[in-house]
């Protein structure tokens, strides 16, 4: 696969015009992170609806296409999910969402940005720790 | 092949091996220089030959092996000294560059800072030139303080002059910038603070492998660099200093090899530099750097810089005339090292950088280890293209080639 299949018109288009971005007024959730090879960046911030339902999600956030369409991307399938759904959503979701694109070792941390973001977010909110299971974060 | 005057790109890329070997099926182009060189055969050959023919201890064994181990690691003390103009006595061997300073920080930070002092460096830093003095300001109660940037990626000596007002403690700088490639005038910048009554310390990691340095032009009370970065091994450095500013500073690391005697309640010290070389120190990629060394001085560090700018010049002209190209730092090659830092319309560097490796195009993308300089210049990160040695005209065209076909692929 080269990354002409990885750049895929709907990535660019993720990318250039983000869905969800900016901040939301009222938030129960407020999750940051970044990506200390890249200098990736997502933020993201939930309210929490009944039935522990994610009623707004947006982020924001500076770096490459694939963190910043990844991100972008997860708000849309999160946004109406309950809480238990962020708990189980892993990596494999997150490359579907992508098109399966064929990222390299270092390329995949970009991808799975935002997903480690809301995680660790949704976790503190209900008052457990997310412990991110990729411990091989280096090179600031 | 084009060649540039200065070099015979063929003969010099015949000693590298690692040249021929194919990335993504295609010509490797390394230009991620400023990060580590590559190695010429000479100093593959050195390690290998010292691990298969002499390994042994230096400096205690009285045996053959070891007198043959220690003659080859100060012979390397020799070449890298004379290779900077400095007295072989003068020259610590450490990790690298990131070593040095942070000795720097111990052995001589804690002894001289006291609270309230002021701790000087640049916008334009390595980490290791920031977070060492951040640490021994802190730990001292100490303040630090920055000079700023002209618009153009030179420091502002305004600035500059304000600090020493202040009478700083320590100045830190570096020679070049490893994002921007500005030349620092290093010799002016020394020669007042030294009269402002501080002590220098210079980075030259960017500097000794690519043009020629005299340290004691330079005059810094401090001078680092790293072997990697001038096709030597990695895991060895140098910090020159003089002999009694190396004397009257604490030891860094103590242990064996830097003691003279050691009773149950205190030890003295082993002459400088050996007190600053505790433990059995890194004596492969130090005989390795020996190599790295003769290797560069056979060609010429004279050769080497006016390579490196025909390259800057030719690079500078040919990538700008891609739409969309954004590049960072001095505009004159004269006033800059080998680095070109850019930025390609709204293409993250690290999407480049994926882009440029399926062309066998090696770049650097990201801070560079110098996130103060980002915020400064306003971007979360940017791409690099540096060079060496081995690095031709064909190369800045299959980078040129590469952006195109990344502005293809982002749809620009």
């Amino acid at each position: 696969m080269s990354s002409a299949d990885i750049y895929r018109e709907i990535i660019l288009d993720y990318y250039r015009n983000p869905r969800n971005f900016g901040k939301l007024e009222k938030f129960d959730i407020d999750s940051r992170d970044t990506n200390p090879l890249c200098g990736d960046e997502i933020e993201m911030q939930v309210r929490v609806g009944d039935g522990q339902k994610i009623e707004e999600i947006k982020f924001t956030g500076k770096g490459c296409a694939i963190s910043q369409a990844s991100a972008s991307m997860l708000t849309e399938l999160a946004k109406g999910k309950q809480l238990e759904w962020v708990k189980q959503v892993n990596k494999e979701d997150v490359f579907e969402m992508l098109g399966n694109p064929d990222l390299g070792p270092s390329r995949v941390k970009c991808a799975l940005l935002g997903m480690k973001v809301l995680k660790t977010g949704v976790y503190g909110y209900l008052g457990a720790h997310y412990e991110d299971p990729d411990v091989s974060d280096s090179m600031a | 092949m084009l060649k540039t005057e200065a070099i015979d790109i063929e003969k010099v890329r015949a000693d590298f091996p690692i040249l021929k070997r194919k990335v993504h099926g295609k010509r490797l182009v390394y230009l991620d220089n400023a990060a580590t060189t590559q190695k010429p055969q000479a100093v593959i050959d050195a390690l290998v030959d010292y691990y298969s023919r002499y390994n042994s201890n230096v400096h205690r064994s009285v045996h053959t092996l070891g007198e043959e181990a220690t003659a080859a690691y100060e012979a390397s003390r020799e070449k890298a000294a004379r290779f900077v103009g400095s007295p072989a006595k003068e020259l610590v061997f450490v990790r690298g560059t990131t070593e040095a300073t942070n000795l720097v920080r111990f052995a001589w930070g804690e002894k001289n800072v006291k609270k309230g002092d002021l701790l000087v460096t640049t916008l334009m830093e390595h980490h290791s030139n920031i977070v060492p003095w951040q640490l021994l300001a802190k730990s001292k109660g100490a303040t630090l303080k920055f000079v700023g940037l002209q618009p153009d990626g030179t420091l502002d000596m305004g600035s500059f002059e304000e600090l020493l007002s202040e009478s700083p403690k320590l100045v830190a700088v570096t020679h070049c910038s490893n994002v921007l490639g500005t030349i620092n005038d290093v010799g002016a910048i020394c020669a007042k603070a030294r009269s402002a009554g501080a002590t220098t310390v210079v980075d030259g990691a960017q500097s000794v492998p690519h043009m020629p340095v005299d340290v004691g032009a330079v005059g810094a009370d401090f001078y680092a660099f790293s072997g990697h970065k001038m096709l030597g091994p990695t895991g060895i450095g140098v910090l020159i200093a003089k002999k009694k500013t190396l004397e009257d500073m604490e030891p860094f690391h103590g242990g064996g090899e830097m003691i003279r005697e050691v009773f149950l309640d205190h030890s003295t010290w082993n002459d400088v530099p050996y007190k600053f070389e505790a433990g059995t120190v890194n004596i492969a990629d130090t005989i390795g750097l020996g190599a790295a060394v003769d290797y560069l001085a056979a060609i010429g560090m004279d050769k080497v810089r006016e390579h490196e700018v025909l390259l800057l010049d030719y690079a500078l002209q040919a990538l700008s005339e891609v739409k969309g190209f954004h590049v960072y730092g001095p505009a004159d090659p004269r006033k800059r090292g080998g680095v070109v830092s850019f930025n390609l319309a709204d293409v993250h560097p690290h999407d480049l950088a994926t882009i440029l490796d399926e062309e066998g195009i090696a770049i650097r993308s990201g801070h560079h280890c110098a996130q103060p300089l980002m915020r400064w210049l306003d971007v979360a990160a940017t791409s690099r293209a540096s060079f060496h040695v081995y690095n031709s005209y064909d190369d800045v065209d299959a980078l040129k080639a590469g952006l195109e076909r990344a502005r293809g692929i982002f749809k620009l």
